[in-house]
């Protein structure tokens, strides 16, 4: 279970964000929507340790773990794959650092290739690859790591839509068969719908949590459920709350004359 | 294609203006000239290429160390280090070798500690760039997942300064022949910098350029040799970095 006590963020007197406190359950797959420019990246840097908090604690499986790098898997934003590397030692490298030999990392990313869709392309270098087969790749890599916590940083922001709606479903397959806890970080309130079962809406700048909604979709899941009414309700509910905190946001910035 | 249309233009002027040999001498007069004095030329070519050779390993692997040093072990020396460093590309190579002739005698030795001197450095700028900057998003990648300070070095660093350290190779490959041929001029029994000042000395004009057309040829053969060497170590695009 990962858990946020009354996080909050300064960056010199810029607040980032205030009074953050979540937790997400062993085996849930969450997600944190906000504006664009809200922070969210920022509270991804403080949960995998890169960043301390200004004030408050992260805690994950019952240990505390502010500040601390080492405790969660990652699927960055942008392409990290290693140039150098080929397909499947890229795949093995979360392992290696983890301290698992490289035959037997190489072995398990060579064994799981297949099943992500990449079967054949063991040898090939990154950058030979398409921007959805290198994200596979990405997610790979981050399933092979050894912590049970999976950071997904916006994964598919980059990919033309037709790409992100297959690789949403092929995500939600690939997290339906192994129910790893996923954090999610998307901009995108249909994703957010889609594949999580908890929702969490930030606000603007200082972000807080506004909202936090339990998605009742059951599973598995399909891209089916972007029909129900259901869905168009909570996506209608999402969005004028984002819609909210950004004329709120406008509000402010408007001198007082 | 342009360096053969040169030497037609230039055996043409030479002929049609029957210049002096002395002061010119046809292409055609320079190959003949080469093939003539073959073994003297060859025994003098494989004294430049050996003290080249040793001294451009020695400069490289100098500066590799040192960036090896100053990157990960003691990136405090830097700031001491560093003027020294521009210091020593600073001293006119004219003024140092004679000096390391009085100290260290006409023997093979200070002409390497020349060629070592002007080849380190372009290999040592090279390979800090490449340890120093390598991508911040990796960067963040390798930390959040909890990768040590080792690991960053031998999984990142490294292998990101790899092309950085085959620019530095290719610009310290050129330097190493001529170094080679600058110290030999400066004080030596053989190689090809002293059949070139023998040659000057005596006017003959085709042996000066027999021995510059091997000095290119060699430093060609040098710099596409470590072309080769780093397209088969390097498969990767480099220039994409990753995006």
């Amino acid at each position: 279970m990962l858990e946020l006590l009354q996080v909050s963020m300064h960056y010199d007197t810029v607040e980032v964000l205030r009074n953050i406190s979540l937790q997400v359950e062993r085996g849930e797959f969450a997600a944190l929507i906000g504006p664009s420019g809200c922070g969210k990246s920022t509270l991804f840097k403080l949960i995998g340790g890169l960043l301390t908090p200004t004030a408050g604690e992260i805690w994950l499986e019952g240990k505390e773990i502010t500040g601390k790098t080492g405790h969660v898997s990652y699927v960055p934003q942008q392409n990290t794959l290693f140039p150098w590397r080929t397909v499947e030692s890229n795949a093995a490298l979360a392992l290696e650092v983890a301290g698992v030999s490289k035959q037997t990392a190489l072995a398990k990313a060579r064994a799981w290739l297949p099943r992500v869709g990449l079967g054949g392309y063991e040898k090939a270098y990154p950058d030979s690859l398409s921007g959805g087969m290198q994200q596979r790749v990405s997610f790979l890599r981050a399933l092979l790591a050894p912590q049970e916590l999976m950071c997904l940083d916006e994964p598919f922001g980059a990919l033309d839509a037709l790409t992100r709606s297959e690789m949403q479903q092929w995500l939600l397959d690939i997290w339906e068969e192994h129910r790893r806890t996923v954090l999610l970080v998307t901009h995108s309130i249909e994703e957010a719908l889609l594949l999580a079962d908890r929702v969490f809406v930030l606000s603007a700048r200082p972000a807080q949590i506004i909202e936090e909604i339990i998605v009742p979709f059951p599973r598995p899941r399909n891209e089916k459920v972007i029909a129900l009414p259901e869905f168009t309700a909570l996506r209608q509910k999402i969005h004028s709350l984002l819609a909210a905190t950004r004329t709120n946001v406008a509000n402010n910035l408007t001198p007082n004359v | 294609m342009a360096v053969l249309l040169l030497l037609v233009v230039w055996e043409l002027y030479v002929t049609a203006y029957q210049v002096e040999a002395w002061l010119l001498p046809a292409p055609t007069a320079i190959v003949r000239e080469a093939i003539n004095n073959w073994p003297r030329v060859q025994m003098h070519t494989l004294a430049t290429l050996e003290i080249a050779i040793i001294g451009f390993v020695l400069g490289t692997v100098v500066g590799l160390l040192l960036a090896v040093v100053l990157h990960s072990i003691f990136p405090s020396l830097r700031q001491a280090l560093y003027p020294l460093i521009i210091l020593s590309q600073n001293i006119p190579i004219i003024a140092l070798a004679p000096l390391l002739v009085v100290w260290f005698g006409f023997g093979v030795l200070p002409k390497v500690l020349i060629i070592a001197l002007m080849c380190f450095f372009p290999v040592l700028i090279a390979a800090l760039q490449g340890l120093d900057y390598p991508n911040a998003a990796m960067l963040d990648y390798l930390r959040m997942i909890g990768a040590r300070r080792g690991q960053i070095f031998f999984l990142l660093e490294l292998p990101n300064s790899l092309p950085h350290v085959f620019s530095g190779l290719k610009v310290a490959a050129t330097y190493s022949m001529m170094g080679a041929v600058i110290s030999e001029w400066l004080g030596a029994q053989r190689g090809l910098g002293v059949y070139m000042r023998l040659a000057a000395a005596s006017f003959r004009t085709d042996r000066v350029f027999v021995s510059i057309f091997v000095i290119v040829v060699l430093s060609l053969l040098f710099f596409a040799s470590i072309a080769y060497w780093e397209r088969k170590l390097i498969r990767w695009n480099s220039r994409g970095e990753g995006n």
